[in-house]
């Protein structure tokens, strides 16, 4: 009788102590929506576009770390290549946007695939902080080669859009059709991605590749030629999230790349690293979170980095193989 | 033969001192001119940082990224202390000293009350009990929020009184001490005390941060490390908010200039020293064999997580003493002199001298900064290539040489004892190249 009643008590007190967590959360969320459900939506609008923008990057990373184990630091620096490039496209040679987007992408490719090439290749079988720091003074290189004069300038320039901004107004929520733009591209890239990595033979030959190089070797794939695929099929995703990112933020210099490429590599982590859907919600989750950020917290747009990271430090401590990361693949 | 046999100690004396008096003598002669001397004072202070990334990456192994975060820490936390003294900014002259020191004596006592509660062998003793009547899932919610509370508590009364008591002590018992002295000493007085408390704080932080992500290893433990560096780079930026006079991203301004030459080169010498001892001592052996092989050390019985949080926090500590010297020498701080890719720059000195070697990280240290300001000697329209070149300088090590210029030899006094020379030296040596081959 009298353990019953304990029992019944603390059972009431645990799940009493959750539901207080999860009022608190709902009730929070629910002022928000209740107070000015327009804002909300607009937030959650800019949010999404931000994230769909991310996932694009997010998912070359995560290509790269799953392919060679290598946090390419240098890819954010290969996006901001992407964008002056098709820049260059619009002003010099009247490029409409289909035409910049390839050129960016095709510039991409290149310079991503010479990068691997140059930087990395020559450490594939090296410790992974070599490959890591290399990665690190090659991303320093180009930021700083880049800001020089006679190649791009250290100023910052204003982009020109390719195509005319329209937006729309539905009960007081603004979207625009870059938003559109954004959101298609991104989820087409995204299951191209899903299908070439999972349905094809070269998708194949990359994940037998991460798996086990030497036995990957042994069955007569060319694990230096997929490899350099993944980093063409990152490069092709740079270029294009670039040249959508420069349209949606018309402001471009040679430092651009280095918040995207962080916050997309976090993406990635919190999704689960490796891992192409983890990748996609993850940045989904990053972009909603920063806009929530900059749009209700005080401060919130010099604070918005800070949030981004202790969101990380905080899913490395509760599980750091990220929400879709393979439990048993422990951090190595 | 003879001079081989001068004892380590007296080495390192006169070593300093013959470079300390050199330096003297070409400044007081003309020629060097002063921005020469504050180049090679910030190499010197780069140096202390450089050894202190090399304690974590050369020694433990932990490729960390947030190495400016600490050395931003000791620096505005020296300046708060010495600008009040100084200048003043919070009304009372001990007013930065008596917080800063609240602070560490706070976070420190709350600490070891938490470690002697033992709160997780508590929490799982509480959660057994408890499955008696409810499900694992349950008795774990109840457990984890009572412990939190306890350990709110505990941080609040002990952390919190503590702090309070020498915040007390400190304002009524240093104005009167220090006041007494001659202005000139009270501030060498106080500026030796904001270096230390400057270290000690950027330790504490870096503990504090190394608890929960020392656990993670390579890739992991980079991106949690730079991503602390973001944060604190973010605070930095608003600190102006919580106290008035760091002004944010305007630049915290108005720092007295105290950092001298016999500074520098003082605190270089005990950082060399000490890094040296401590290397050479059973901990050391302990954290380089957790570098090399940690399954192996942890057999060993090493607990390993106890070394590479020891690490870390002497090498954060080093970072803060000397942004400490740094603040003091420009008289200016501004939140991008912390940004993260100034965590690299210790990173370039200890790769390009080489990872695992005292001497090669000072070394590096005044290569690195003497050839970015050499470099200004340039024509103007090649001044921006400076920095294309040193990213240049870490690729071409890192694909050339990877153990860096020295690998992990050492030179003089910061040689292996000379007891168990032969097999200490080869030892280190070897073991570095296997822990580069990992």
């Amino acid at each position: 009788m009298r353990d019953n009643l304990i029992k019944v008590l603390l059972k009431a007190l645990s799940w009493g102590i959750l539901a207080v967590i999860a009022g608190v959360i709902v009730a929070v969320i629910g002022n928000l929506v209740a107070e000015d459900p327009v804002t909300f939506t607009q937030q959650m609008l800019n949010g999404l576009q931000l994230g769909f923008m991310y996932a694009m990057i997010a998912v070359g990373y995560t290509l790269v770390y799953g392919v060679v184990k290598l946090i390419n630091f240098a890819y954010g620096d290969i996006f901001m290549v992407g964008a002056f490039v098709s820049f260059f496209g619009i002003t010099q040679y009247g490029f409409s946007f289909v035409p910049a987007l390839l050129l960016a992408t095709v510039a991409c490719v290149f310079l991503a695939v010479i990068i691997d090439r140059v930087a990395y290749k020559p450490l594939r079988d090296a410790p992974r902080i070599a490959a890591l720091i290399t990665a690190l003074g090659m991303s320093i290189f180009l930021e700083y080669f880049t800001a020089l004069k006679f190649v791009f300038s250290p100023d910052y320039i204003a982009f020109i859009r390719p195509f005319k901004l329209v937006t729309w107004n539905v009960g007081g929520v603004t979207f625009t059709n870059i938003q559109l733009v954004v959101a298609a591209t991104s989820i087409v890239y995204f299951l191209g991605v899903q299908y070439i990595v999972g349905r094809t033979k070269i998708g194949k030959a990359m994940r037998a590749s991460a798996f086990d190089k030497p036995t990957a070797r042994l069955m007569g794939i060319n694990v230096n030629a997929i490899i350099a695929a993944t980093f063409a099929l990152t490069g092709a995703l740079a270029g294009t999230a670039a040249m959508l990112y420069a349209t949606a933020y018309p402001q471009i210099f040679t430092f651009m790349g280095i918040q995207p490429g962080l916050k997309a590599f976090v993406a990635a982590v919190i999704g689960g690293i490796g891992s192409i859907p983890g990748a996609f919600v993850g940045s989904l989750i990053m972009g909603l979170v920063e806009a929530m950020t900059v749009g209700y917290m005080p401060l919130g747009s010099t604070l918005k980095d800070g949030i981004a990271f202790t969101l990380l430090i905080i899913m490395l401590l509760i599980k750091p193989t990220g929400i879709f990361g393979d439990p048993f693949e422990e951090v190595k | 033969m003879k001079i081989r046999s001068l004892p380590t100690w007296l080495t390192a004396v006169l070593f300093f001192l013959i470079v300390g008096v050199v330096f003297q003598f070409a400044s007081n002669q003309g020629w060097l001119s002063g921005y020469w001397r504050q180049v090679i004072m910030l190499g010197t202070l780069m140096a202390i940082s450089a050894l202190g990334l090399n304690l974590k990456y050369g020694y433990a192994g932990l490729f960390a990224l947030g190495h400016a975060a600490f050395y931003g820490i000791g620096a505005y936390s020296s300046a708060l202390i010495t600008k009040d003294w100084v200048v003043g900014w919070s009304g009372n002259p001990a007013g930065g000293l008596a917080g800063v020191l609240a602070i560490e004596a706070g976070f420190i006592l709350a600490a070891v009350a938490i470690s002697r509660c033992k709160i997780g062998h508590l929490r799982g003793r509480l959660r057994d009990r408890l499955s008696k009547w409810l499900t694992h899932f349950e008795a774990s919610v109840l457990a984890t929020t009572v412990i939190l509370l306890i350990g709110a508590l505990i941080i609040v009364v002990v952390g919190g009184g503590s702090g309070w008591l020498v915040r007390r002590g400190v304002l009524a018992l240093v104005p009167p001490l220090l006041g007494a002295l001659p202005l000139a000493i009270s501030q060498q007085a106080i500026f030796l005390l904001a270096l230390l408390s400057g270290a000690v704080l950027a330790g504490l932080v870096g503990f504090l941060i190394g608890l929960p992500l020392l656990n993670l290893t390579y890739d992991y433990l980079c991106i949690a490390t730079l991503g602390f560096g973001i944060i604190t780079y973010v605070f930095f930026n608003n600190a102006d908010k919580l106290i008035p006079t760091m002004k944010g991203a305007r630049g915290m301004v108005n720092i007295p200039r105290l950092t001298t030459w016999p500074w520098v080169l003082a605190c270089l010498a005990v950082a060399l020293v000490v890094l040296r001892n401590f290397i050479y001592s059973s901990t050391g052996r302990a954290i380089l064999s957790v570098r090399d092989d940690p399954v192996a050390a942890e057999t060993m019985g090493i607990d390993v997580f106890r070394f590479k949080t020891l690490a870390y926090a002497l090498g954060c500590a080093y970072a803060g003493l000397a942004g400490g010297l740094y603040a003091h020498l420009y008289a200016f701080l501004h939140p991008s002199n912390f940004a993260w890719l100034k965590s690299v720059d210790p990173f370039v000195m200890v790769v390009f001298g080489g990872v695992g070697s005292m001497t090669g990280t000072t070394l590096g240290a005044y290569v690195f900064e003497i050839l970015l300001e050499g470099l200004r000697v340039l024509p103007a329209e090649f001044i921006d290539w400076r920095y294309v070149i040193y990213p240049l300088i870490l690729l071409a090590v890192m694909l050339f040489r990877p153990q860096g210029l020295m690998g992990s030899n050492e030179w003089g006094f910061l040689k292996p004892p000379r007891r168990a020379s032969k097999s200490a030296n080869q030892q280190i040596g070897e073991s570095a190249k296997e822990g580069e081959g990992k």
